[in-house]
C-alpha cells in the first residue's frame, strides 16, 4: 500500500545515503506530512538545501528542488521568491550549514522577513565531513576537531531568529515527530520568514564521540534534554544549560518582503513618468 | 558625421550597462555596493521597479550571486555587478551557475588589485580570473567593451549569450569606461535582438533537464512551470540527479566545454583597424583599445604600417584570427593594464610565428597612445 510519503518521493533515489539511525529521515517525513496536510499545488513547491547530510533531502522529494552551495540556500531561495512570489519556497539546512557558513544569510533573511520557511536540522555536529564541532555543538561536548571538549558557546538559533526579525519561530525534536510535523505545518502556512529548528541525532559522529553508542541512546538523550515551555520556566539558569526548550516561540503577522516590494513597484511606476 | 537615430544620451559607462540590461530583458538585479560598479546597482534600484522588475541589495556578494541564480531559475533574466574584491566572492556560486547551466550576467568593473588595491583606479588585472576564477575545469564567456556605446551593446550581447548557451557571462569593464561619459545612441526596444532560453517541448514526465539538443544546450524549464526536477552542484545525469560514473562524468564535463567551443564562431566578436597591410599589430581590449586605436593613427602618420585587433570577446579566445595574423605581421604588441595576462594567450597561439611583446602598466594610470607608439618605435629598431 502506498503511504503519504510514497506520493512525494523520487523512488529512484533510494536507498538514501543517510546512516542507520539518522534523524534526517524523520524530519523528511514530518515535512512531507505537513505539506500533504496543507494540500498545496505541487507544481508551486520549491525546496532548496545547502550542503551536508541534511542537504540531500532535496534529492529525495519530487518537487522543483535545488541542492545549492554550502550555507547559501537562503540567498538562492531569496532570489527565487523575489522572482516569483507565488512559489512556496522551503529551505532545509543543517546546523553548520545554517549557523556557521550561512549564519549571515540566516540573520539577513530573517531581517527582511521574506516569505520563506527555514527548517534547520540540528544534530549539533558536521556529520558528513566526519564529526567536527559546529556553532550549535554544546559547550563541553566532543567532536573530531574538539578532541579535548568544545570551549565555544553555542548559538540559540531560535533566539537569534526572533531578534533578527522573523515572523514565526519554533523548535521541535526528532523524538517528538508529531509535534515537529505540526510546527512545520504552521511555519509553512505563515506569511513571512519562518524558522523551525529540529533537534536531531547523528549516532555515527556525535553519539560515538559523546558516549551514546546507539541511535536509541541518542533518542533517549534528546527526549531528556527537550522540555516544554512550561517546564523550561520552572528551571534554574544552571539547569537550563543542559536543556532545550521546545514548542512555538513566536507567531506574529507582518508584511513580508515580497509584499513590501510590490509597494515599491507601485511607487516607482507612479513616479517613473516624472523622469 | 554619423547619422544617429533613436534616443541619444550622454551616459556614464555604468548607466549604459543599466540601459543595455533593461533593453535585453533583465528584470532582476541583486548586488552589493562596491566602487567602481555601484552606479549599476543604483540605476537598477531606480529603473527595475518602474518596469515591474525586482532589485535587491543583498548582505554580500556571495548572496547576490546566489539570488541572481535563484531568480534566473524562477524565470527572470538576471544580472549582478561588482569589482575585484566582490568578484572574488562571486566565484563560488559562479561555479554553481556554470555546472547547472543557469543563464546570468556578472559585470566586473575592474579596479587595481590585489585586495583593496586602488578602488578608484582602472586595471585589467582580472582577465585570467574571469577565465579561471572559480575552481574546476569550466567554460566561460567573457566580453570586454572599450567605449560607453559598446558597454550598452555588449551588455545586450552578454544577456543573449547567457540565454542562448545557458551559461553565466562575465562583462569586463574597467574603472575608466565604467565612469567616463560618452554620447550613446540608445536603440528602440523593437530594434534590439532578444534571445530567450529554449523551453522544453516535451511533457514533464519526459523532460530531462540536462539532455542537450544537437547544439549542446539543454532546454530549460523554469521552477514553477510544472516541470519538477532537481538541480545540484554535484556532477549530474541528464535527469539532474547526482551521477559519479566515470564515463558520465567525463561526457558531462566535455559537453559543458563543447557547447561553448562548438559555437565559437557565433560567440567571438572582434574589430580590425588598418590591419590589411600591417607589418605590426596591436592587440588590445577595454579602455586600452581606445589608446591603441589612436596609436595606430599616429604610427601611420610616421609611415609605420601598424594595425589594431580589438578584442571584444575575451573568452573564448580568438585563436584562429590571431594565428592568421601571426602569419602576416612580424610583430605583435599587447598593451595591458596588468603585468601581462592576455599576452600569454597571444604567445600561446602565435607559437613563435612572429615576435610577441607585452606592454604593461600597473600604476593605476591609463596607458596613453604616445607610450604605445614609443614601444613600437623601440621594438622596430
Amino acid at each position: 500500500m502506498k503511504t503519504v510519503i510514497d506520493r512525494y518521493i523520487r523512488e529512484e533515489m533510494f536507498p538514501h545515503i543517510w546512516c542507520p539511525g539518522c534523524g534526517n529521515g524523520i524530519v523528511l517525513g514530518s515535512i512531507i506530512r505537513a505539506i500533504d496536510d496543507l494540500n498545496w499545488d505541487r507544481d508551486k513547491i520549491v525546496m532548496i538545501s545547502g550542503i551536508g547530510c541534511s542537504s540531500r533531502i532535496t534529492g529525495y522529494v519530487d518537487f522543483c528542488t535545488m541542492n545549492t552551495t554550502h550555507g547559501r540556500a537562503l540567498p538562492f531561495a531569496t532570489g527565487i521568491k523575489m522572482a516569483n512570489p507565488d512559489l512556496k519556497v522551503i529551505v532545509v539546512m543543517g546546523d553548520g550549514d545554517c549557523s556557521a557558513i550561512g549564519g549571515n544569510h540566516f540573520i539577513h533573511a530573517a531581517r527582511r522577513n521574506i516569505d520563506l520557511t527555514a527548517i534547520v536540522i540540528n544534530n549539533m555536529i558536521y556529520g558528513m565531513t566526519g564529526g567536527q564541532y559546529s556553532p550549535l555543538t554544546p559547550t563541553g561536548k566532543f567532536g573530531s576537531t574538539a578532541p579535548y571538549g568544545n570551549i565555544d558557546q553555542s548559538f540559540d538559533l531560535a533566539e537569534l531568529a526572533i531578534a533578527a526579525g522573523a515572523s514565526y519561530v519554533a523548535r521541535g525534536t526528532v523524538f517528538n515527530a508529531r509535534q515537529s510535523t505540526s510546527l512545520i505545518k504552521k511555519a509553512l502556512d505563515k506569511k513571512g520568514f519562518s524558522v523551525v529548528e529540529i533537534i536531531s541525532d547523528c549516532p555515527v559522529s556525535y553519539g560515538k564521540m559523546n558516549k551514546m553508542k546507539s541511535p536509541v541512546d541518542m533518542l533517549k538523550w534528546i527526549k531528556d534534554i527537550a522540555v516544554s515551555k512550561k517546564v523550561w520556566k520552572s528551571l534554574s539558569l544552571e539547569e537550563k544549560k543542559e536543556k532545550y526548550v521546545t514548542g512555538e516561540f513566536l507567531n506574529i503577522d507582518k508584511l513580508d518582503y515580497t509584499e513590501l516590494y510590490k509597494g515599491i513597484i507601485e511607487k516607482a511606476q507612479k513616479m517613473g513618468g516624472s523622469e | 558625421m554619423n547619422k544617429l537615430k533613436g534616443n541619444i544620451k550622454l551616459l556614464q559607462g555604468n548607466e549604459a550597462c543599466v540601459e543595455g540590461a533593461i533593453l535585453a530583458g533583465v528584470r532582476f538585479f541583486a548586488g552589493y555596493p562596491i566602487t567602481p560598479s555601484s552606479e549599476i546597482a543604483e540605476g537598477m534600484a531606480r529603473k527595475l521597479p518602474q518596469i515591474g522588475g525586482k532589485f535587491i541589495q543583498m548582505e554580500d556578494e556571495i548572496a547576490s550571486m546566489a539570488a541572481v541564480i535563484g531568480a534566473s531559475i524562477a524565470g527572470l533574466k538576471s544580472l549582478t555587478a561588482t569589482s575585484g574584491p566582490g568578484m572574488c566572492l562571486k566565484q563560488e556560486n559562479l561555479g554553481f551557475a556554470i555546472i547547472n547551466e543557469i543563464p546570468c550576467v556578472v559585470v566586473n568593473a575592474q579596479r587595481r588589485g590585489p585586495s583593496t588595491g586602488l578602488p578608484t583606479k582602472p586595471s585589467q588585472g582580472d582577465m585570467m580570473q574571469a577565465r579561471w576564477g572559480t575552481h574546476g575545469d569550466h567554460p566561460i564567456i567573457a566580453l570586454a567593451p572599450s567605449t560607453v556605446s559598446e558597454i550598452l551593446t555588449l551588455t545586450i550581447k552578454a544577456v543573449n549569450f547567457s540565454e542562448k548557451y545557458r551559461t553565466p557571462v562575465i562583462l569586463l569593464l574597467d574603472e575608466v569606461i565604467a565612469h567616463m561619459r560618452e554620447k550613446v545612441e540608445i536603440p528602440a526596444q523593437e530594434e534590439v535582438e532578444i534571445i530567450n532560453r529554449k523551453k522544453p517541448t516535451v511533457p514533464p514526465e519526459e523532460y530531462l533537464p540536462f539532455k542537450p539538443d544537437p547544439d549542446g544546450v539543454p532546454p530549460m524549464a523554469n521552477f514553477g512551470e510544472g516541470y519538477p526536477y532537481h538541480i545540484t552542484g554535484l556532477i549530474h545525469s541528464q535527469k539532474g540527479l547526482p551521477d559519479f560514473e566515470p564515463p558520465e562524468v567525463d561526457s558531462f564535463i566535455r559537453r559543458l566545454h563543447n557547447k561553448i567551443q562548438n559555437n565559437i564562431q557565433d560567440i567571438l566578436i572582434y574589430e580590425e583597424y588598418l590591419l590589411e597591410d600591417a607589418e605590426a599589430a596591436l592587440i588590445a581590449y577595454g579602455s586600452v583599445a581606445r589608446a591603441a586605436e589612436r596609436t595606430v593613427k599616429l604610427a601611420r602618420e610616421e609611415g609605420l604600417k601598424v594595425g589594431l585587433l580589438k578584442l571584444l570577446t575575451i573568452w573564448p579566445f580568438p585563436c584562429e584570427r590571431i594565428n592568421r595574423l601571426a602569419q602576416q605581421v612580424n610583430l605583435m604588441i599587447v598593451p595591458e593594464m596588468n603585468l601581462g595576462q592576455m599576452v600569454l594567450e597571444v604567445e600561446r597561439v602565435v607559437h613563435g610565428k612572429c615576435r610577441v611583446v607585452p606592454y604593461s602598466r600597473v600604476d593605476g594610470e591609463l596607458i596613453n597612445p604616445i607610450e604605445i607608439l614609443g614601444k613600437i618605435q623601440e621594438e622596430k629598431k
